[in-house]
């Protein structure tokens, strides 16, 4: 059989190639139902609840009784803005952004490692060494942090074995973050959250290094620009959304965390926990809500800042 | 060290026995190549054939495995590309996304330190001379492809490099454009008197723009000369074939009509085709055959005639001749339009 004399049947004309063809022709409602399930889920879902929520920071809890009133109120506000409140919102930021500063720092050589040098077998290996921790039990890892952690845990062993243990005195006498052990200092809690979330900041990191040309880098570096000029005007602002995108998720993940600062850490108490007593021993819905208002609230001005010195101009 | 330089100027690129080997693969080999201050040169050849590997080795984008490369006299070995009096227009043009037109022009100005003012004079002045003046705000995600070519090309003049290295800068325009830029591309050579070096795989386009041209294959530098020896004088089969798409007649048939077995070239322009009733002209080959092809260019048109010579192509005009396949054509050439070269 030839191509030129061969006979090539007609498609078979099936119930799903019918509506397929109905799809196709009208294009609204594929979006419609392409879009029916997700608008479920995020809108009325997540926002719904979301909103709820939020909708409870408005009312306030009646001191005699417990209970909450629902009547719209900024009184939940005022005892926000309390000073022993606002010194929780205050050290929950400041973790959350040394988190995350230190997050670039260490994610971002891996990330340029990854999305320039590595490749093949090395690139699949480097993938699963990040991702592998996500696929743990996030308690495990915090436990297993503790171990290492503790006053009698791995990492003062080891210092102790190396005849070092005055630096690591020496660490812990710091004011305000060093303590009596790592695992009940901010440095421990630090150090727990810069292992948790560091996928989150290497991967967007990696996947905006990737989306850079090469040619770019090498155009820079033809018109006679230095390697490190090279990084700071091309390479830095071409991978600054990564970076943003990664920030995002490192500090707002902190903002929101209350298991990581209930197991190491120091005593005193950070937003996660805050909403955790609020709504659950304390019962004060409202002011749990007022609190969860908090990262929202500090995270839209970041974007805005975010924005504003355009971080995001190479989208 | 000083040297009369009337008597000894130095070439603007001169490769001696360069070599670039990407493990077993030999992109450029044996590479001896000099390239006059103010030439536009161009380097020819097919995809893989080691023409970009040699423009990147004069950018410094790559080191040679082997030899040495020097620009205007100064070995540029261990040189990085960033110290090189070289500029590239890159292939993709390799615009900085995140900045707008001026500040791209402007970037090798700005790395070298000048004062803002004076680099967006400059910057201005590139652009004029791209013919891009009011475009300045833009990002270079709002031009078209030729405006981005010429961004690319101010961008690399701006910096007043020695040799300007032009990597198939016109290959992602559409025909009426690339024609356009070539003639620009041709003036502003003339206007500025910097040297060229322009890696292209059109062979029409190095043909109608270069002062002299490299033929490349497979890593090696095959023939190097002006445009006219290259199309007229083709020194292989290869160089035949891929410049001008050239006859090339086997050593047999060479031997019956002219006595030398060696290969020849014979231009398709060069072949005429004989009216029924004509006598063959005195000095010439007259080969019959069927005409297997017509395609139509304009101007001209060009026939494909199975003969007992193979099948050669004849560029004719398109009024009269043959007009459809399988007619019995009778093709005449003069005997010194065959080309003899080397090889079997």
């Amino acid at each position: 059989m030839s191509l030129v004399a061969a006979t090539i049947p007609a498609p078979h004309e099936r119930l799903l190639r019918r509506i397929s063809d109905v799809l196709t022709a009208r294009h609204g409602f594929y979006l419609l139902l392409l879009l029916i399930p997700p608008m479920l889920w995020l809108g009325v879902v997540y926002l719904g609840s979301l909103f709820a929520l939020l909708a409870e920071s408005f009312f306030a809890i009646d001191d005699f009784s417990g209970v909450v009133v629902r009547s719209p109120t900024l009184a939940t506000y005022r005892q926000l803005f309390q000073p022993a409140n606002l010194d929780v919102i205050v050290r929950t930021a400041t973790v959350a952004a040394v988190v995350t500063i230190l997050a670039v720092i260490v994610a971002f050589p891996i990330a340029y490692y990854a999305a320039r040098y590595a490749r093949g077998r090395v690139k699949a290996a480097f993938y699963v060494a990040i991702l592998m921790p996500l696929w743990s039990s996030y308690l495990v890892k915090v436990y297993a942090w503790k171990l290492l952690l503790a006053k009698e845990g791995v990492i003062g062993w080891v210092f102790a074995r190396l005849h070092a243990s005055w630096i690591l005195d020496a660490i812990l006498a710091l004011p305000t973050v060093g303590g009596p052990s790592l695992s009940t200092s901010y440095i421990g809690m630090v150090l727990v959250f810069l292992y948790l979330w560091i996928p989150f900041m290497v991967l967007p990191v990696q996947a905006a290094l990737e989306r850079v040309p090469v040619s770019l880098i090498e155009a820079s570096g033809d018109l006679g620009a230095s390697p490190g000029r090279t990084f700071r005007s091309v390479i830095l602002p071409l991978a600054l959304p990564g970076v943003v995108a990664g920030a995002i998720f490192t500090f707002s993940l902190t903002l929101g965390d209350y298991i990581v600062p209930e197991i190491v850490g120091p005593s005193s108490l950070i937003l996660g926990q805050v909403v955790y007593i609020q709504q659950g021993t304390a019962g004060n819905i409202p002011l749990a809500a007022a609190f969860s208002v908090v990262p929202i609230v500090v995270m839209g001005v970041l974007l805005t800042i975010a924005r504003r010195i355009g971080a995001f101009d190479a989208l | 060290m000083v040297l009369p330089m009337s008597t000894n100027t130095p070439a603007a690129v001169s490769f001696q026995g360069v070599a670039r080997h990407f493990g077993e693969v030999r992109a450029v080999d044996q590479l001896d190549l000099d390239i006059a201050p103010g030439e536009f040169f161009a380097m020819l050849g097919p995809s893989g054939s080691g023409k970009t590997t040699c423009l990147r080795l004069i950018a410094g984008f790559e080191q040679p495995t082997a030899g040495a490369i020097s620009i205007f006299g100064e070995p540029v070995a261990g040189v990085a590309a960033y110290r090189r009096p070289v500029n590239t227009v890159f292939q993709d043009y390799a615009l900085f996304s995140h900045m707008n037109v001026l500040a791209n022009v402007c970037y090798g100005l700005t790395v070298r330190g000048m004062g803002r003012s004076e680099r967006e004079t400059l910057g201005r002045e590139a652009l004029a001379l791209v013919k891009l003046a009011g475009m300045e705000a833009r990002k270079p995600a709002q031009l078209s492809g030729g405006q981005r070519q010429r961004v690319a090309l101010a961008r690399a003049l701006v910096v007043r490099p020695k040799v300007l290295l032009l990597d198939e800068p016109l290959g992602a325009l559409d025909l009426k454009l690339r024609e356009e830029m070539q003639g620009e591309l041709k003036g502003l050579h003339r206007r500025l008197g910097l040297t060229f070096v322009f890696v292209t795989h059109d062979q029409g386009e190095a043909l109608s723009m270069a002062d002299r041209v490299a033929v490349f294959n497979d890593g090696r530098l095959v023939q190097v000369g002006p445009p006219e020896e290259i199309y007229e004088r083709p020194r292989s089969r290869f160089v035949a074939d891929f410049v001008g798409g050239s006859n090339v007649i086997e050593p047999a048939m060479t031997a019956t009509w002219i006595g030398s077995p060696r290969p020849a070239s014979l231009r398709p322009e060069k072949i005429g085709v004989l009216a029924d009733d004509a006598a063959a002209p005195d000095n010439a080959v007259v080969v019959a055959g069927t005409v297997s092809e017509v395609l139509y260019h304009g101007a001209t048109k060009r026939i494909e005639v199975a003969t007992p010579a193979g099948q050669l192509v004849a560029a004719l005009s398109a009024q009269g001749g043959p007009t459809r396949p399988g007619e019995s054509v009778r093709l005449a050439f003069a005997r010194d339009a065959l080309h003899l070269m080397d090889g079997p």
